[in-house]
């Protein structure tokens, strides 16, 4: 039987435009899951280092949160996204880039979620997001 | 005619059409001065983040903010006579409200304060109205300085 949250993790990639637009994919491991974002020519932002475009950096990070919230409980709706921090900390280059989100808090209608870019080392972080996100529970 | 200056015409097609993801996403620039951008983001099916309500992504509204605050610093760069490179510290956002489907977005970004390495930029994303925005950003820019002479 199919793990129901690899489901729905698989049912959001597919259905939602902008994720395909970017070209991302996730992994599950339990509840563990990684975004993917394969490096893409379209995704550029400075030609001349190649960097990727900060907006896509910070796009990616906001979409992870999303599959994560997914991940983590049936919602009956998409979650709104409220506020998002973007952190830039290096710049993102022509590489696959990965992030991990932590549901830090859910409350009854909101969720704090803080995630993590990274290229070739998790520990060296190329972006992060701190953001909150406003959430319809199924019944 | 467009009220976009001559002088910043060219750094303005080149922020629109010279960036991959701009291209992709299909940016116009609506007009440029110095400390003042303005671009706009078409409404198309395949940057739509929530297919239950067709609105766009989130994502496609963080890469217009984003770079609408570039070219408003920029342009103060441009205008002051600096070169060199930039890049984006950090960006808030805040969703007021989905987006109209089926509309175009336009951000209006306005750089308040620039020092010798960082600009301090706001913005705002709209369908028509400034005063009724989709989302509103506050970002900070580092600005690379040309590379010393070898």
């Amino acid at each position: 039987m199919t793990d129901p949250r690899e489901e729905r993790l698989t049912t959001l990639l597919a259905s939602v435009p902008y994720m395909r637009f970017l070209g991302m994919k996730a992994e599950l491991a339990g509840d563990e899951m990684t975004a993917i974002l394969p490096f893409s020519p379209h995704l550029v932002g400075n030609v001349t280092l190649p960097a990727l475009h900060g907006g896509v950096l910070g796009a990616f990070l906001e979409m992870t949160a999303l599959c994560q919230l997914a991940v983590r409980e049936p919602l009956r709706r998409q979650p709104r996204t409220i506020d998002v921090t973007i952190e830039y900390l290096r710049p993102g280059r022509a590489l696959t880039t990965y992030a991990r989100a932590d549901v830090r808090k859910v409350g009854r209608r909101i969720a704090n979620v803080h995630v993590e870019a990274w290229q070739e080392a998790r520990a060296s972080p190329v972006a992060a997001l701190r953001g909150h996100f406003m959430l319809s529970l199924a019944e | 005619m467009s009220d976009v200056s001559p002088t910043l015409q060219e750094l303005g097609a080149r922020m629109v059409q010279g960036t991959p993801q701009a291209a992709a996403l299909g940016l116009r620039l609506v007009s440029a001065a110095p400390g003042v951008a303005s671009m706009a983001v078409p409404y198309r099916a395949d940057l739509v983040g929530d297919p239950d309500t067709g609105v766009l992504a989130g994502g496609v509204i963080t890469s217009l903010l984003d770079h609408a605050c570039g070219l408003a610093v920029s342009s103060l760069a441009f205008a002051s006579g600096a070169s060199g490179g930039m890049a984006t510290l950090d960006l808030r956002i805040d969703y007021m409200r989905p987006a109209e489907p089926g509309r175009e977005v336009i951000a209006l970004a306005r750089c308040y304060k620039i020092t010798q390495s960082i600009g301090f930029v706001r913005a705002s994303a709209f369908e028509d109205d400034e005063d009724n925005p989709v989302a509103t950003a506050q970002a900070a820019f580092a600005l690379g300085r040309a590379p010393a002479p070898a």
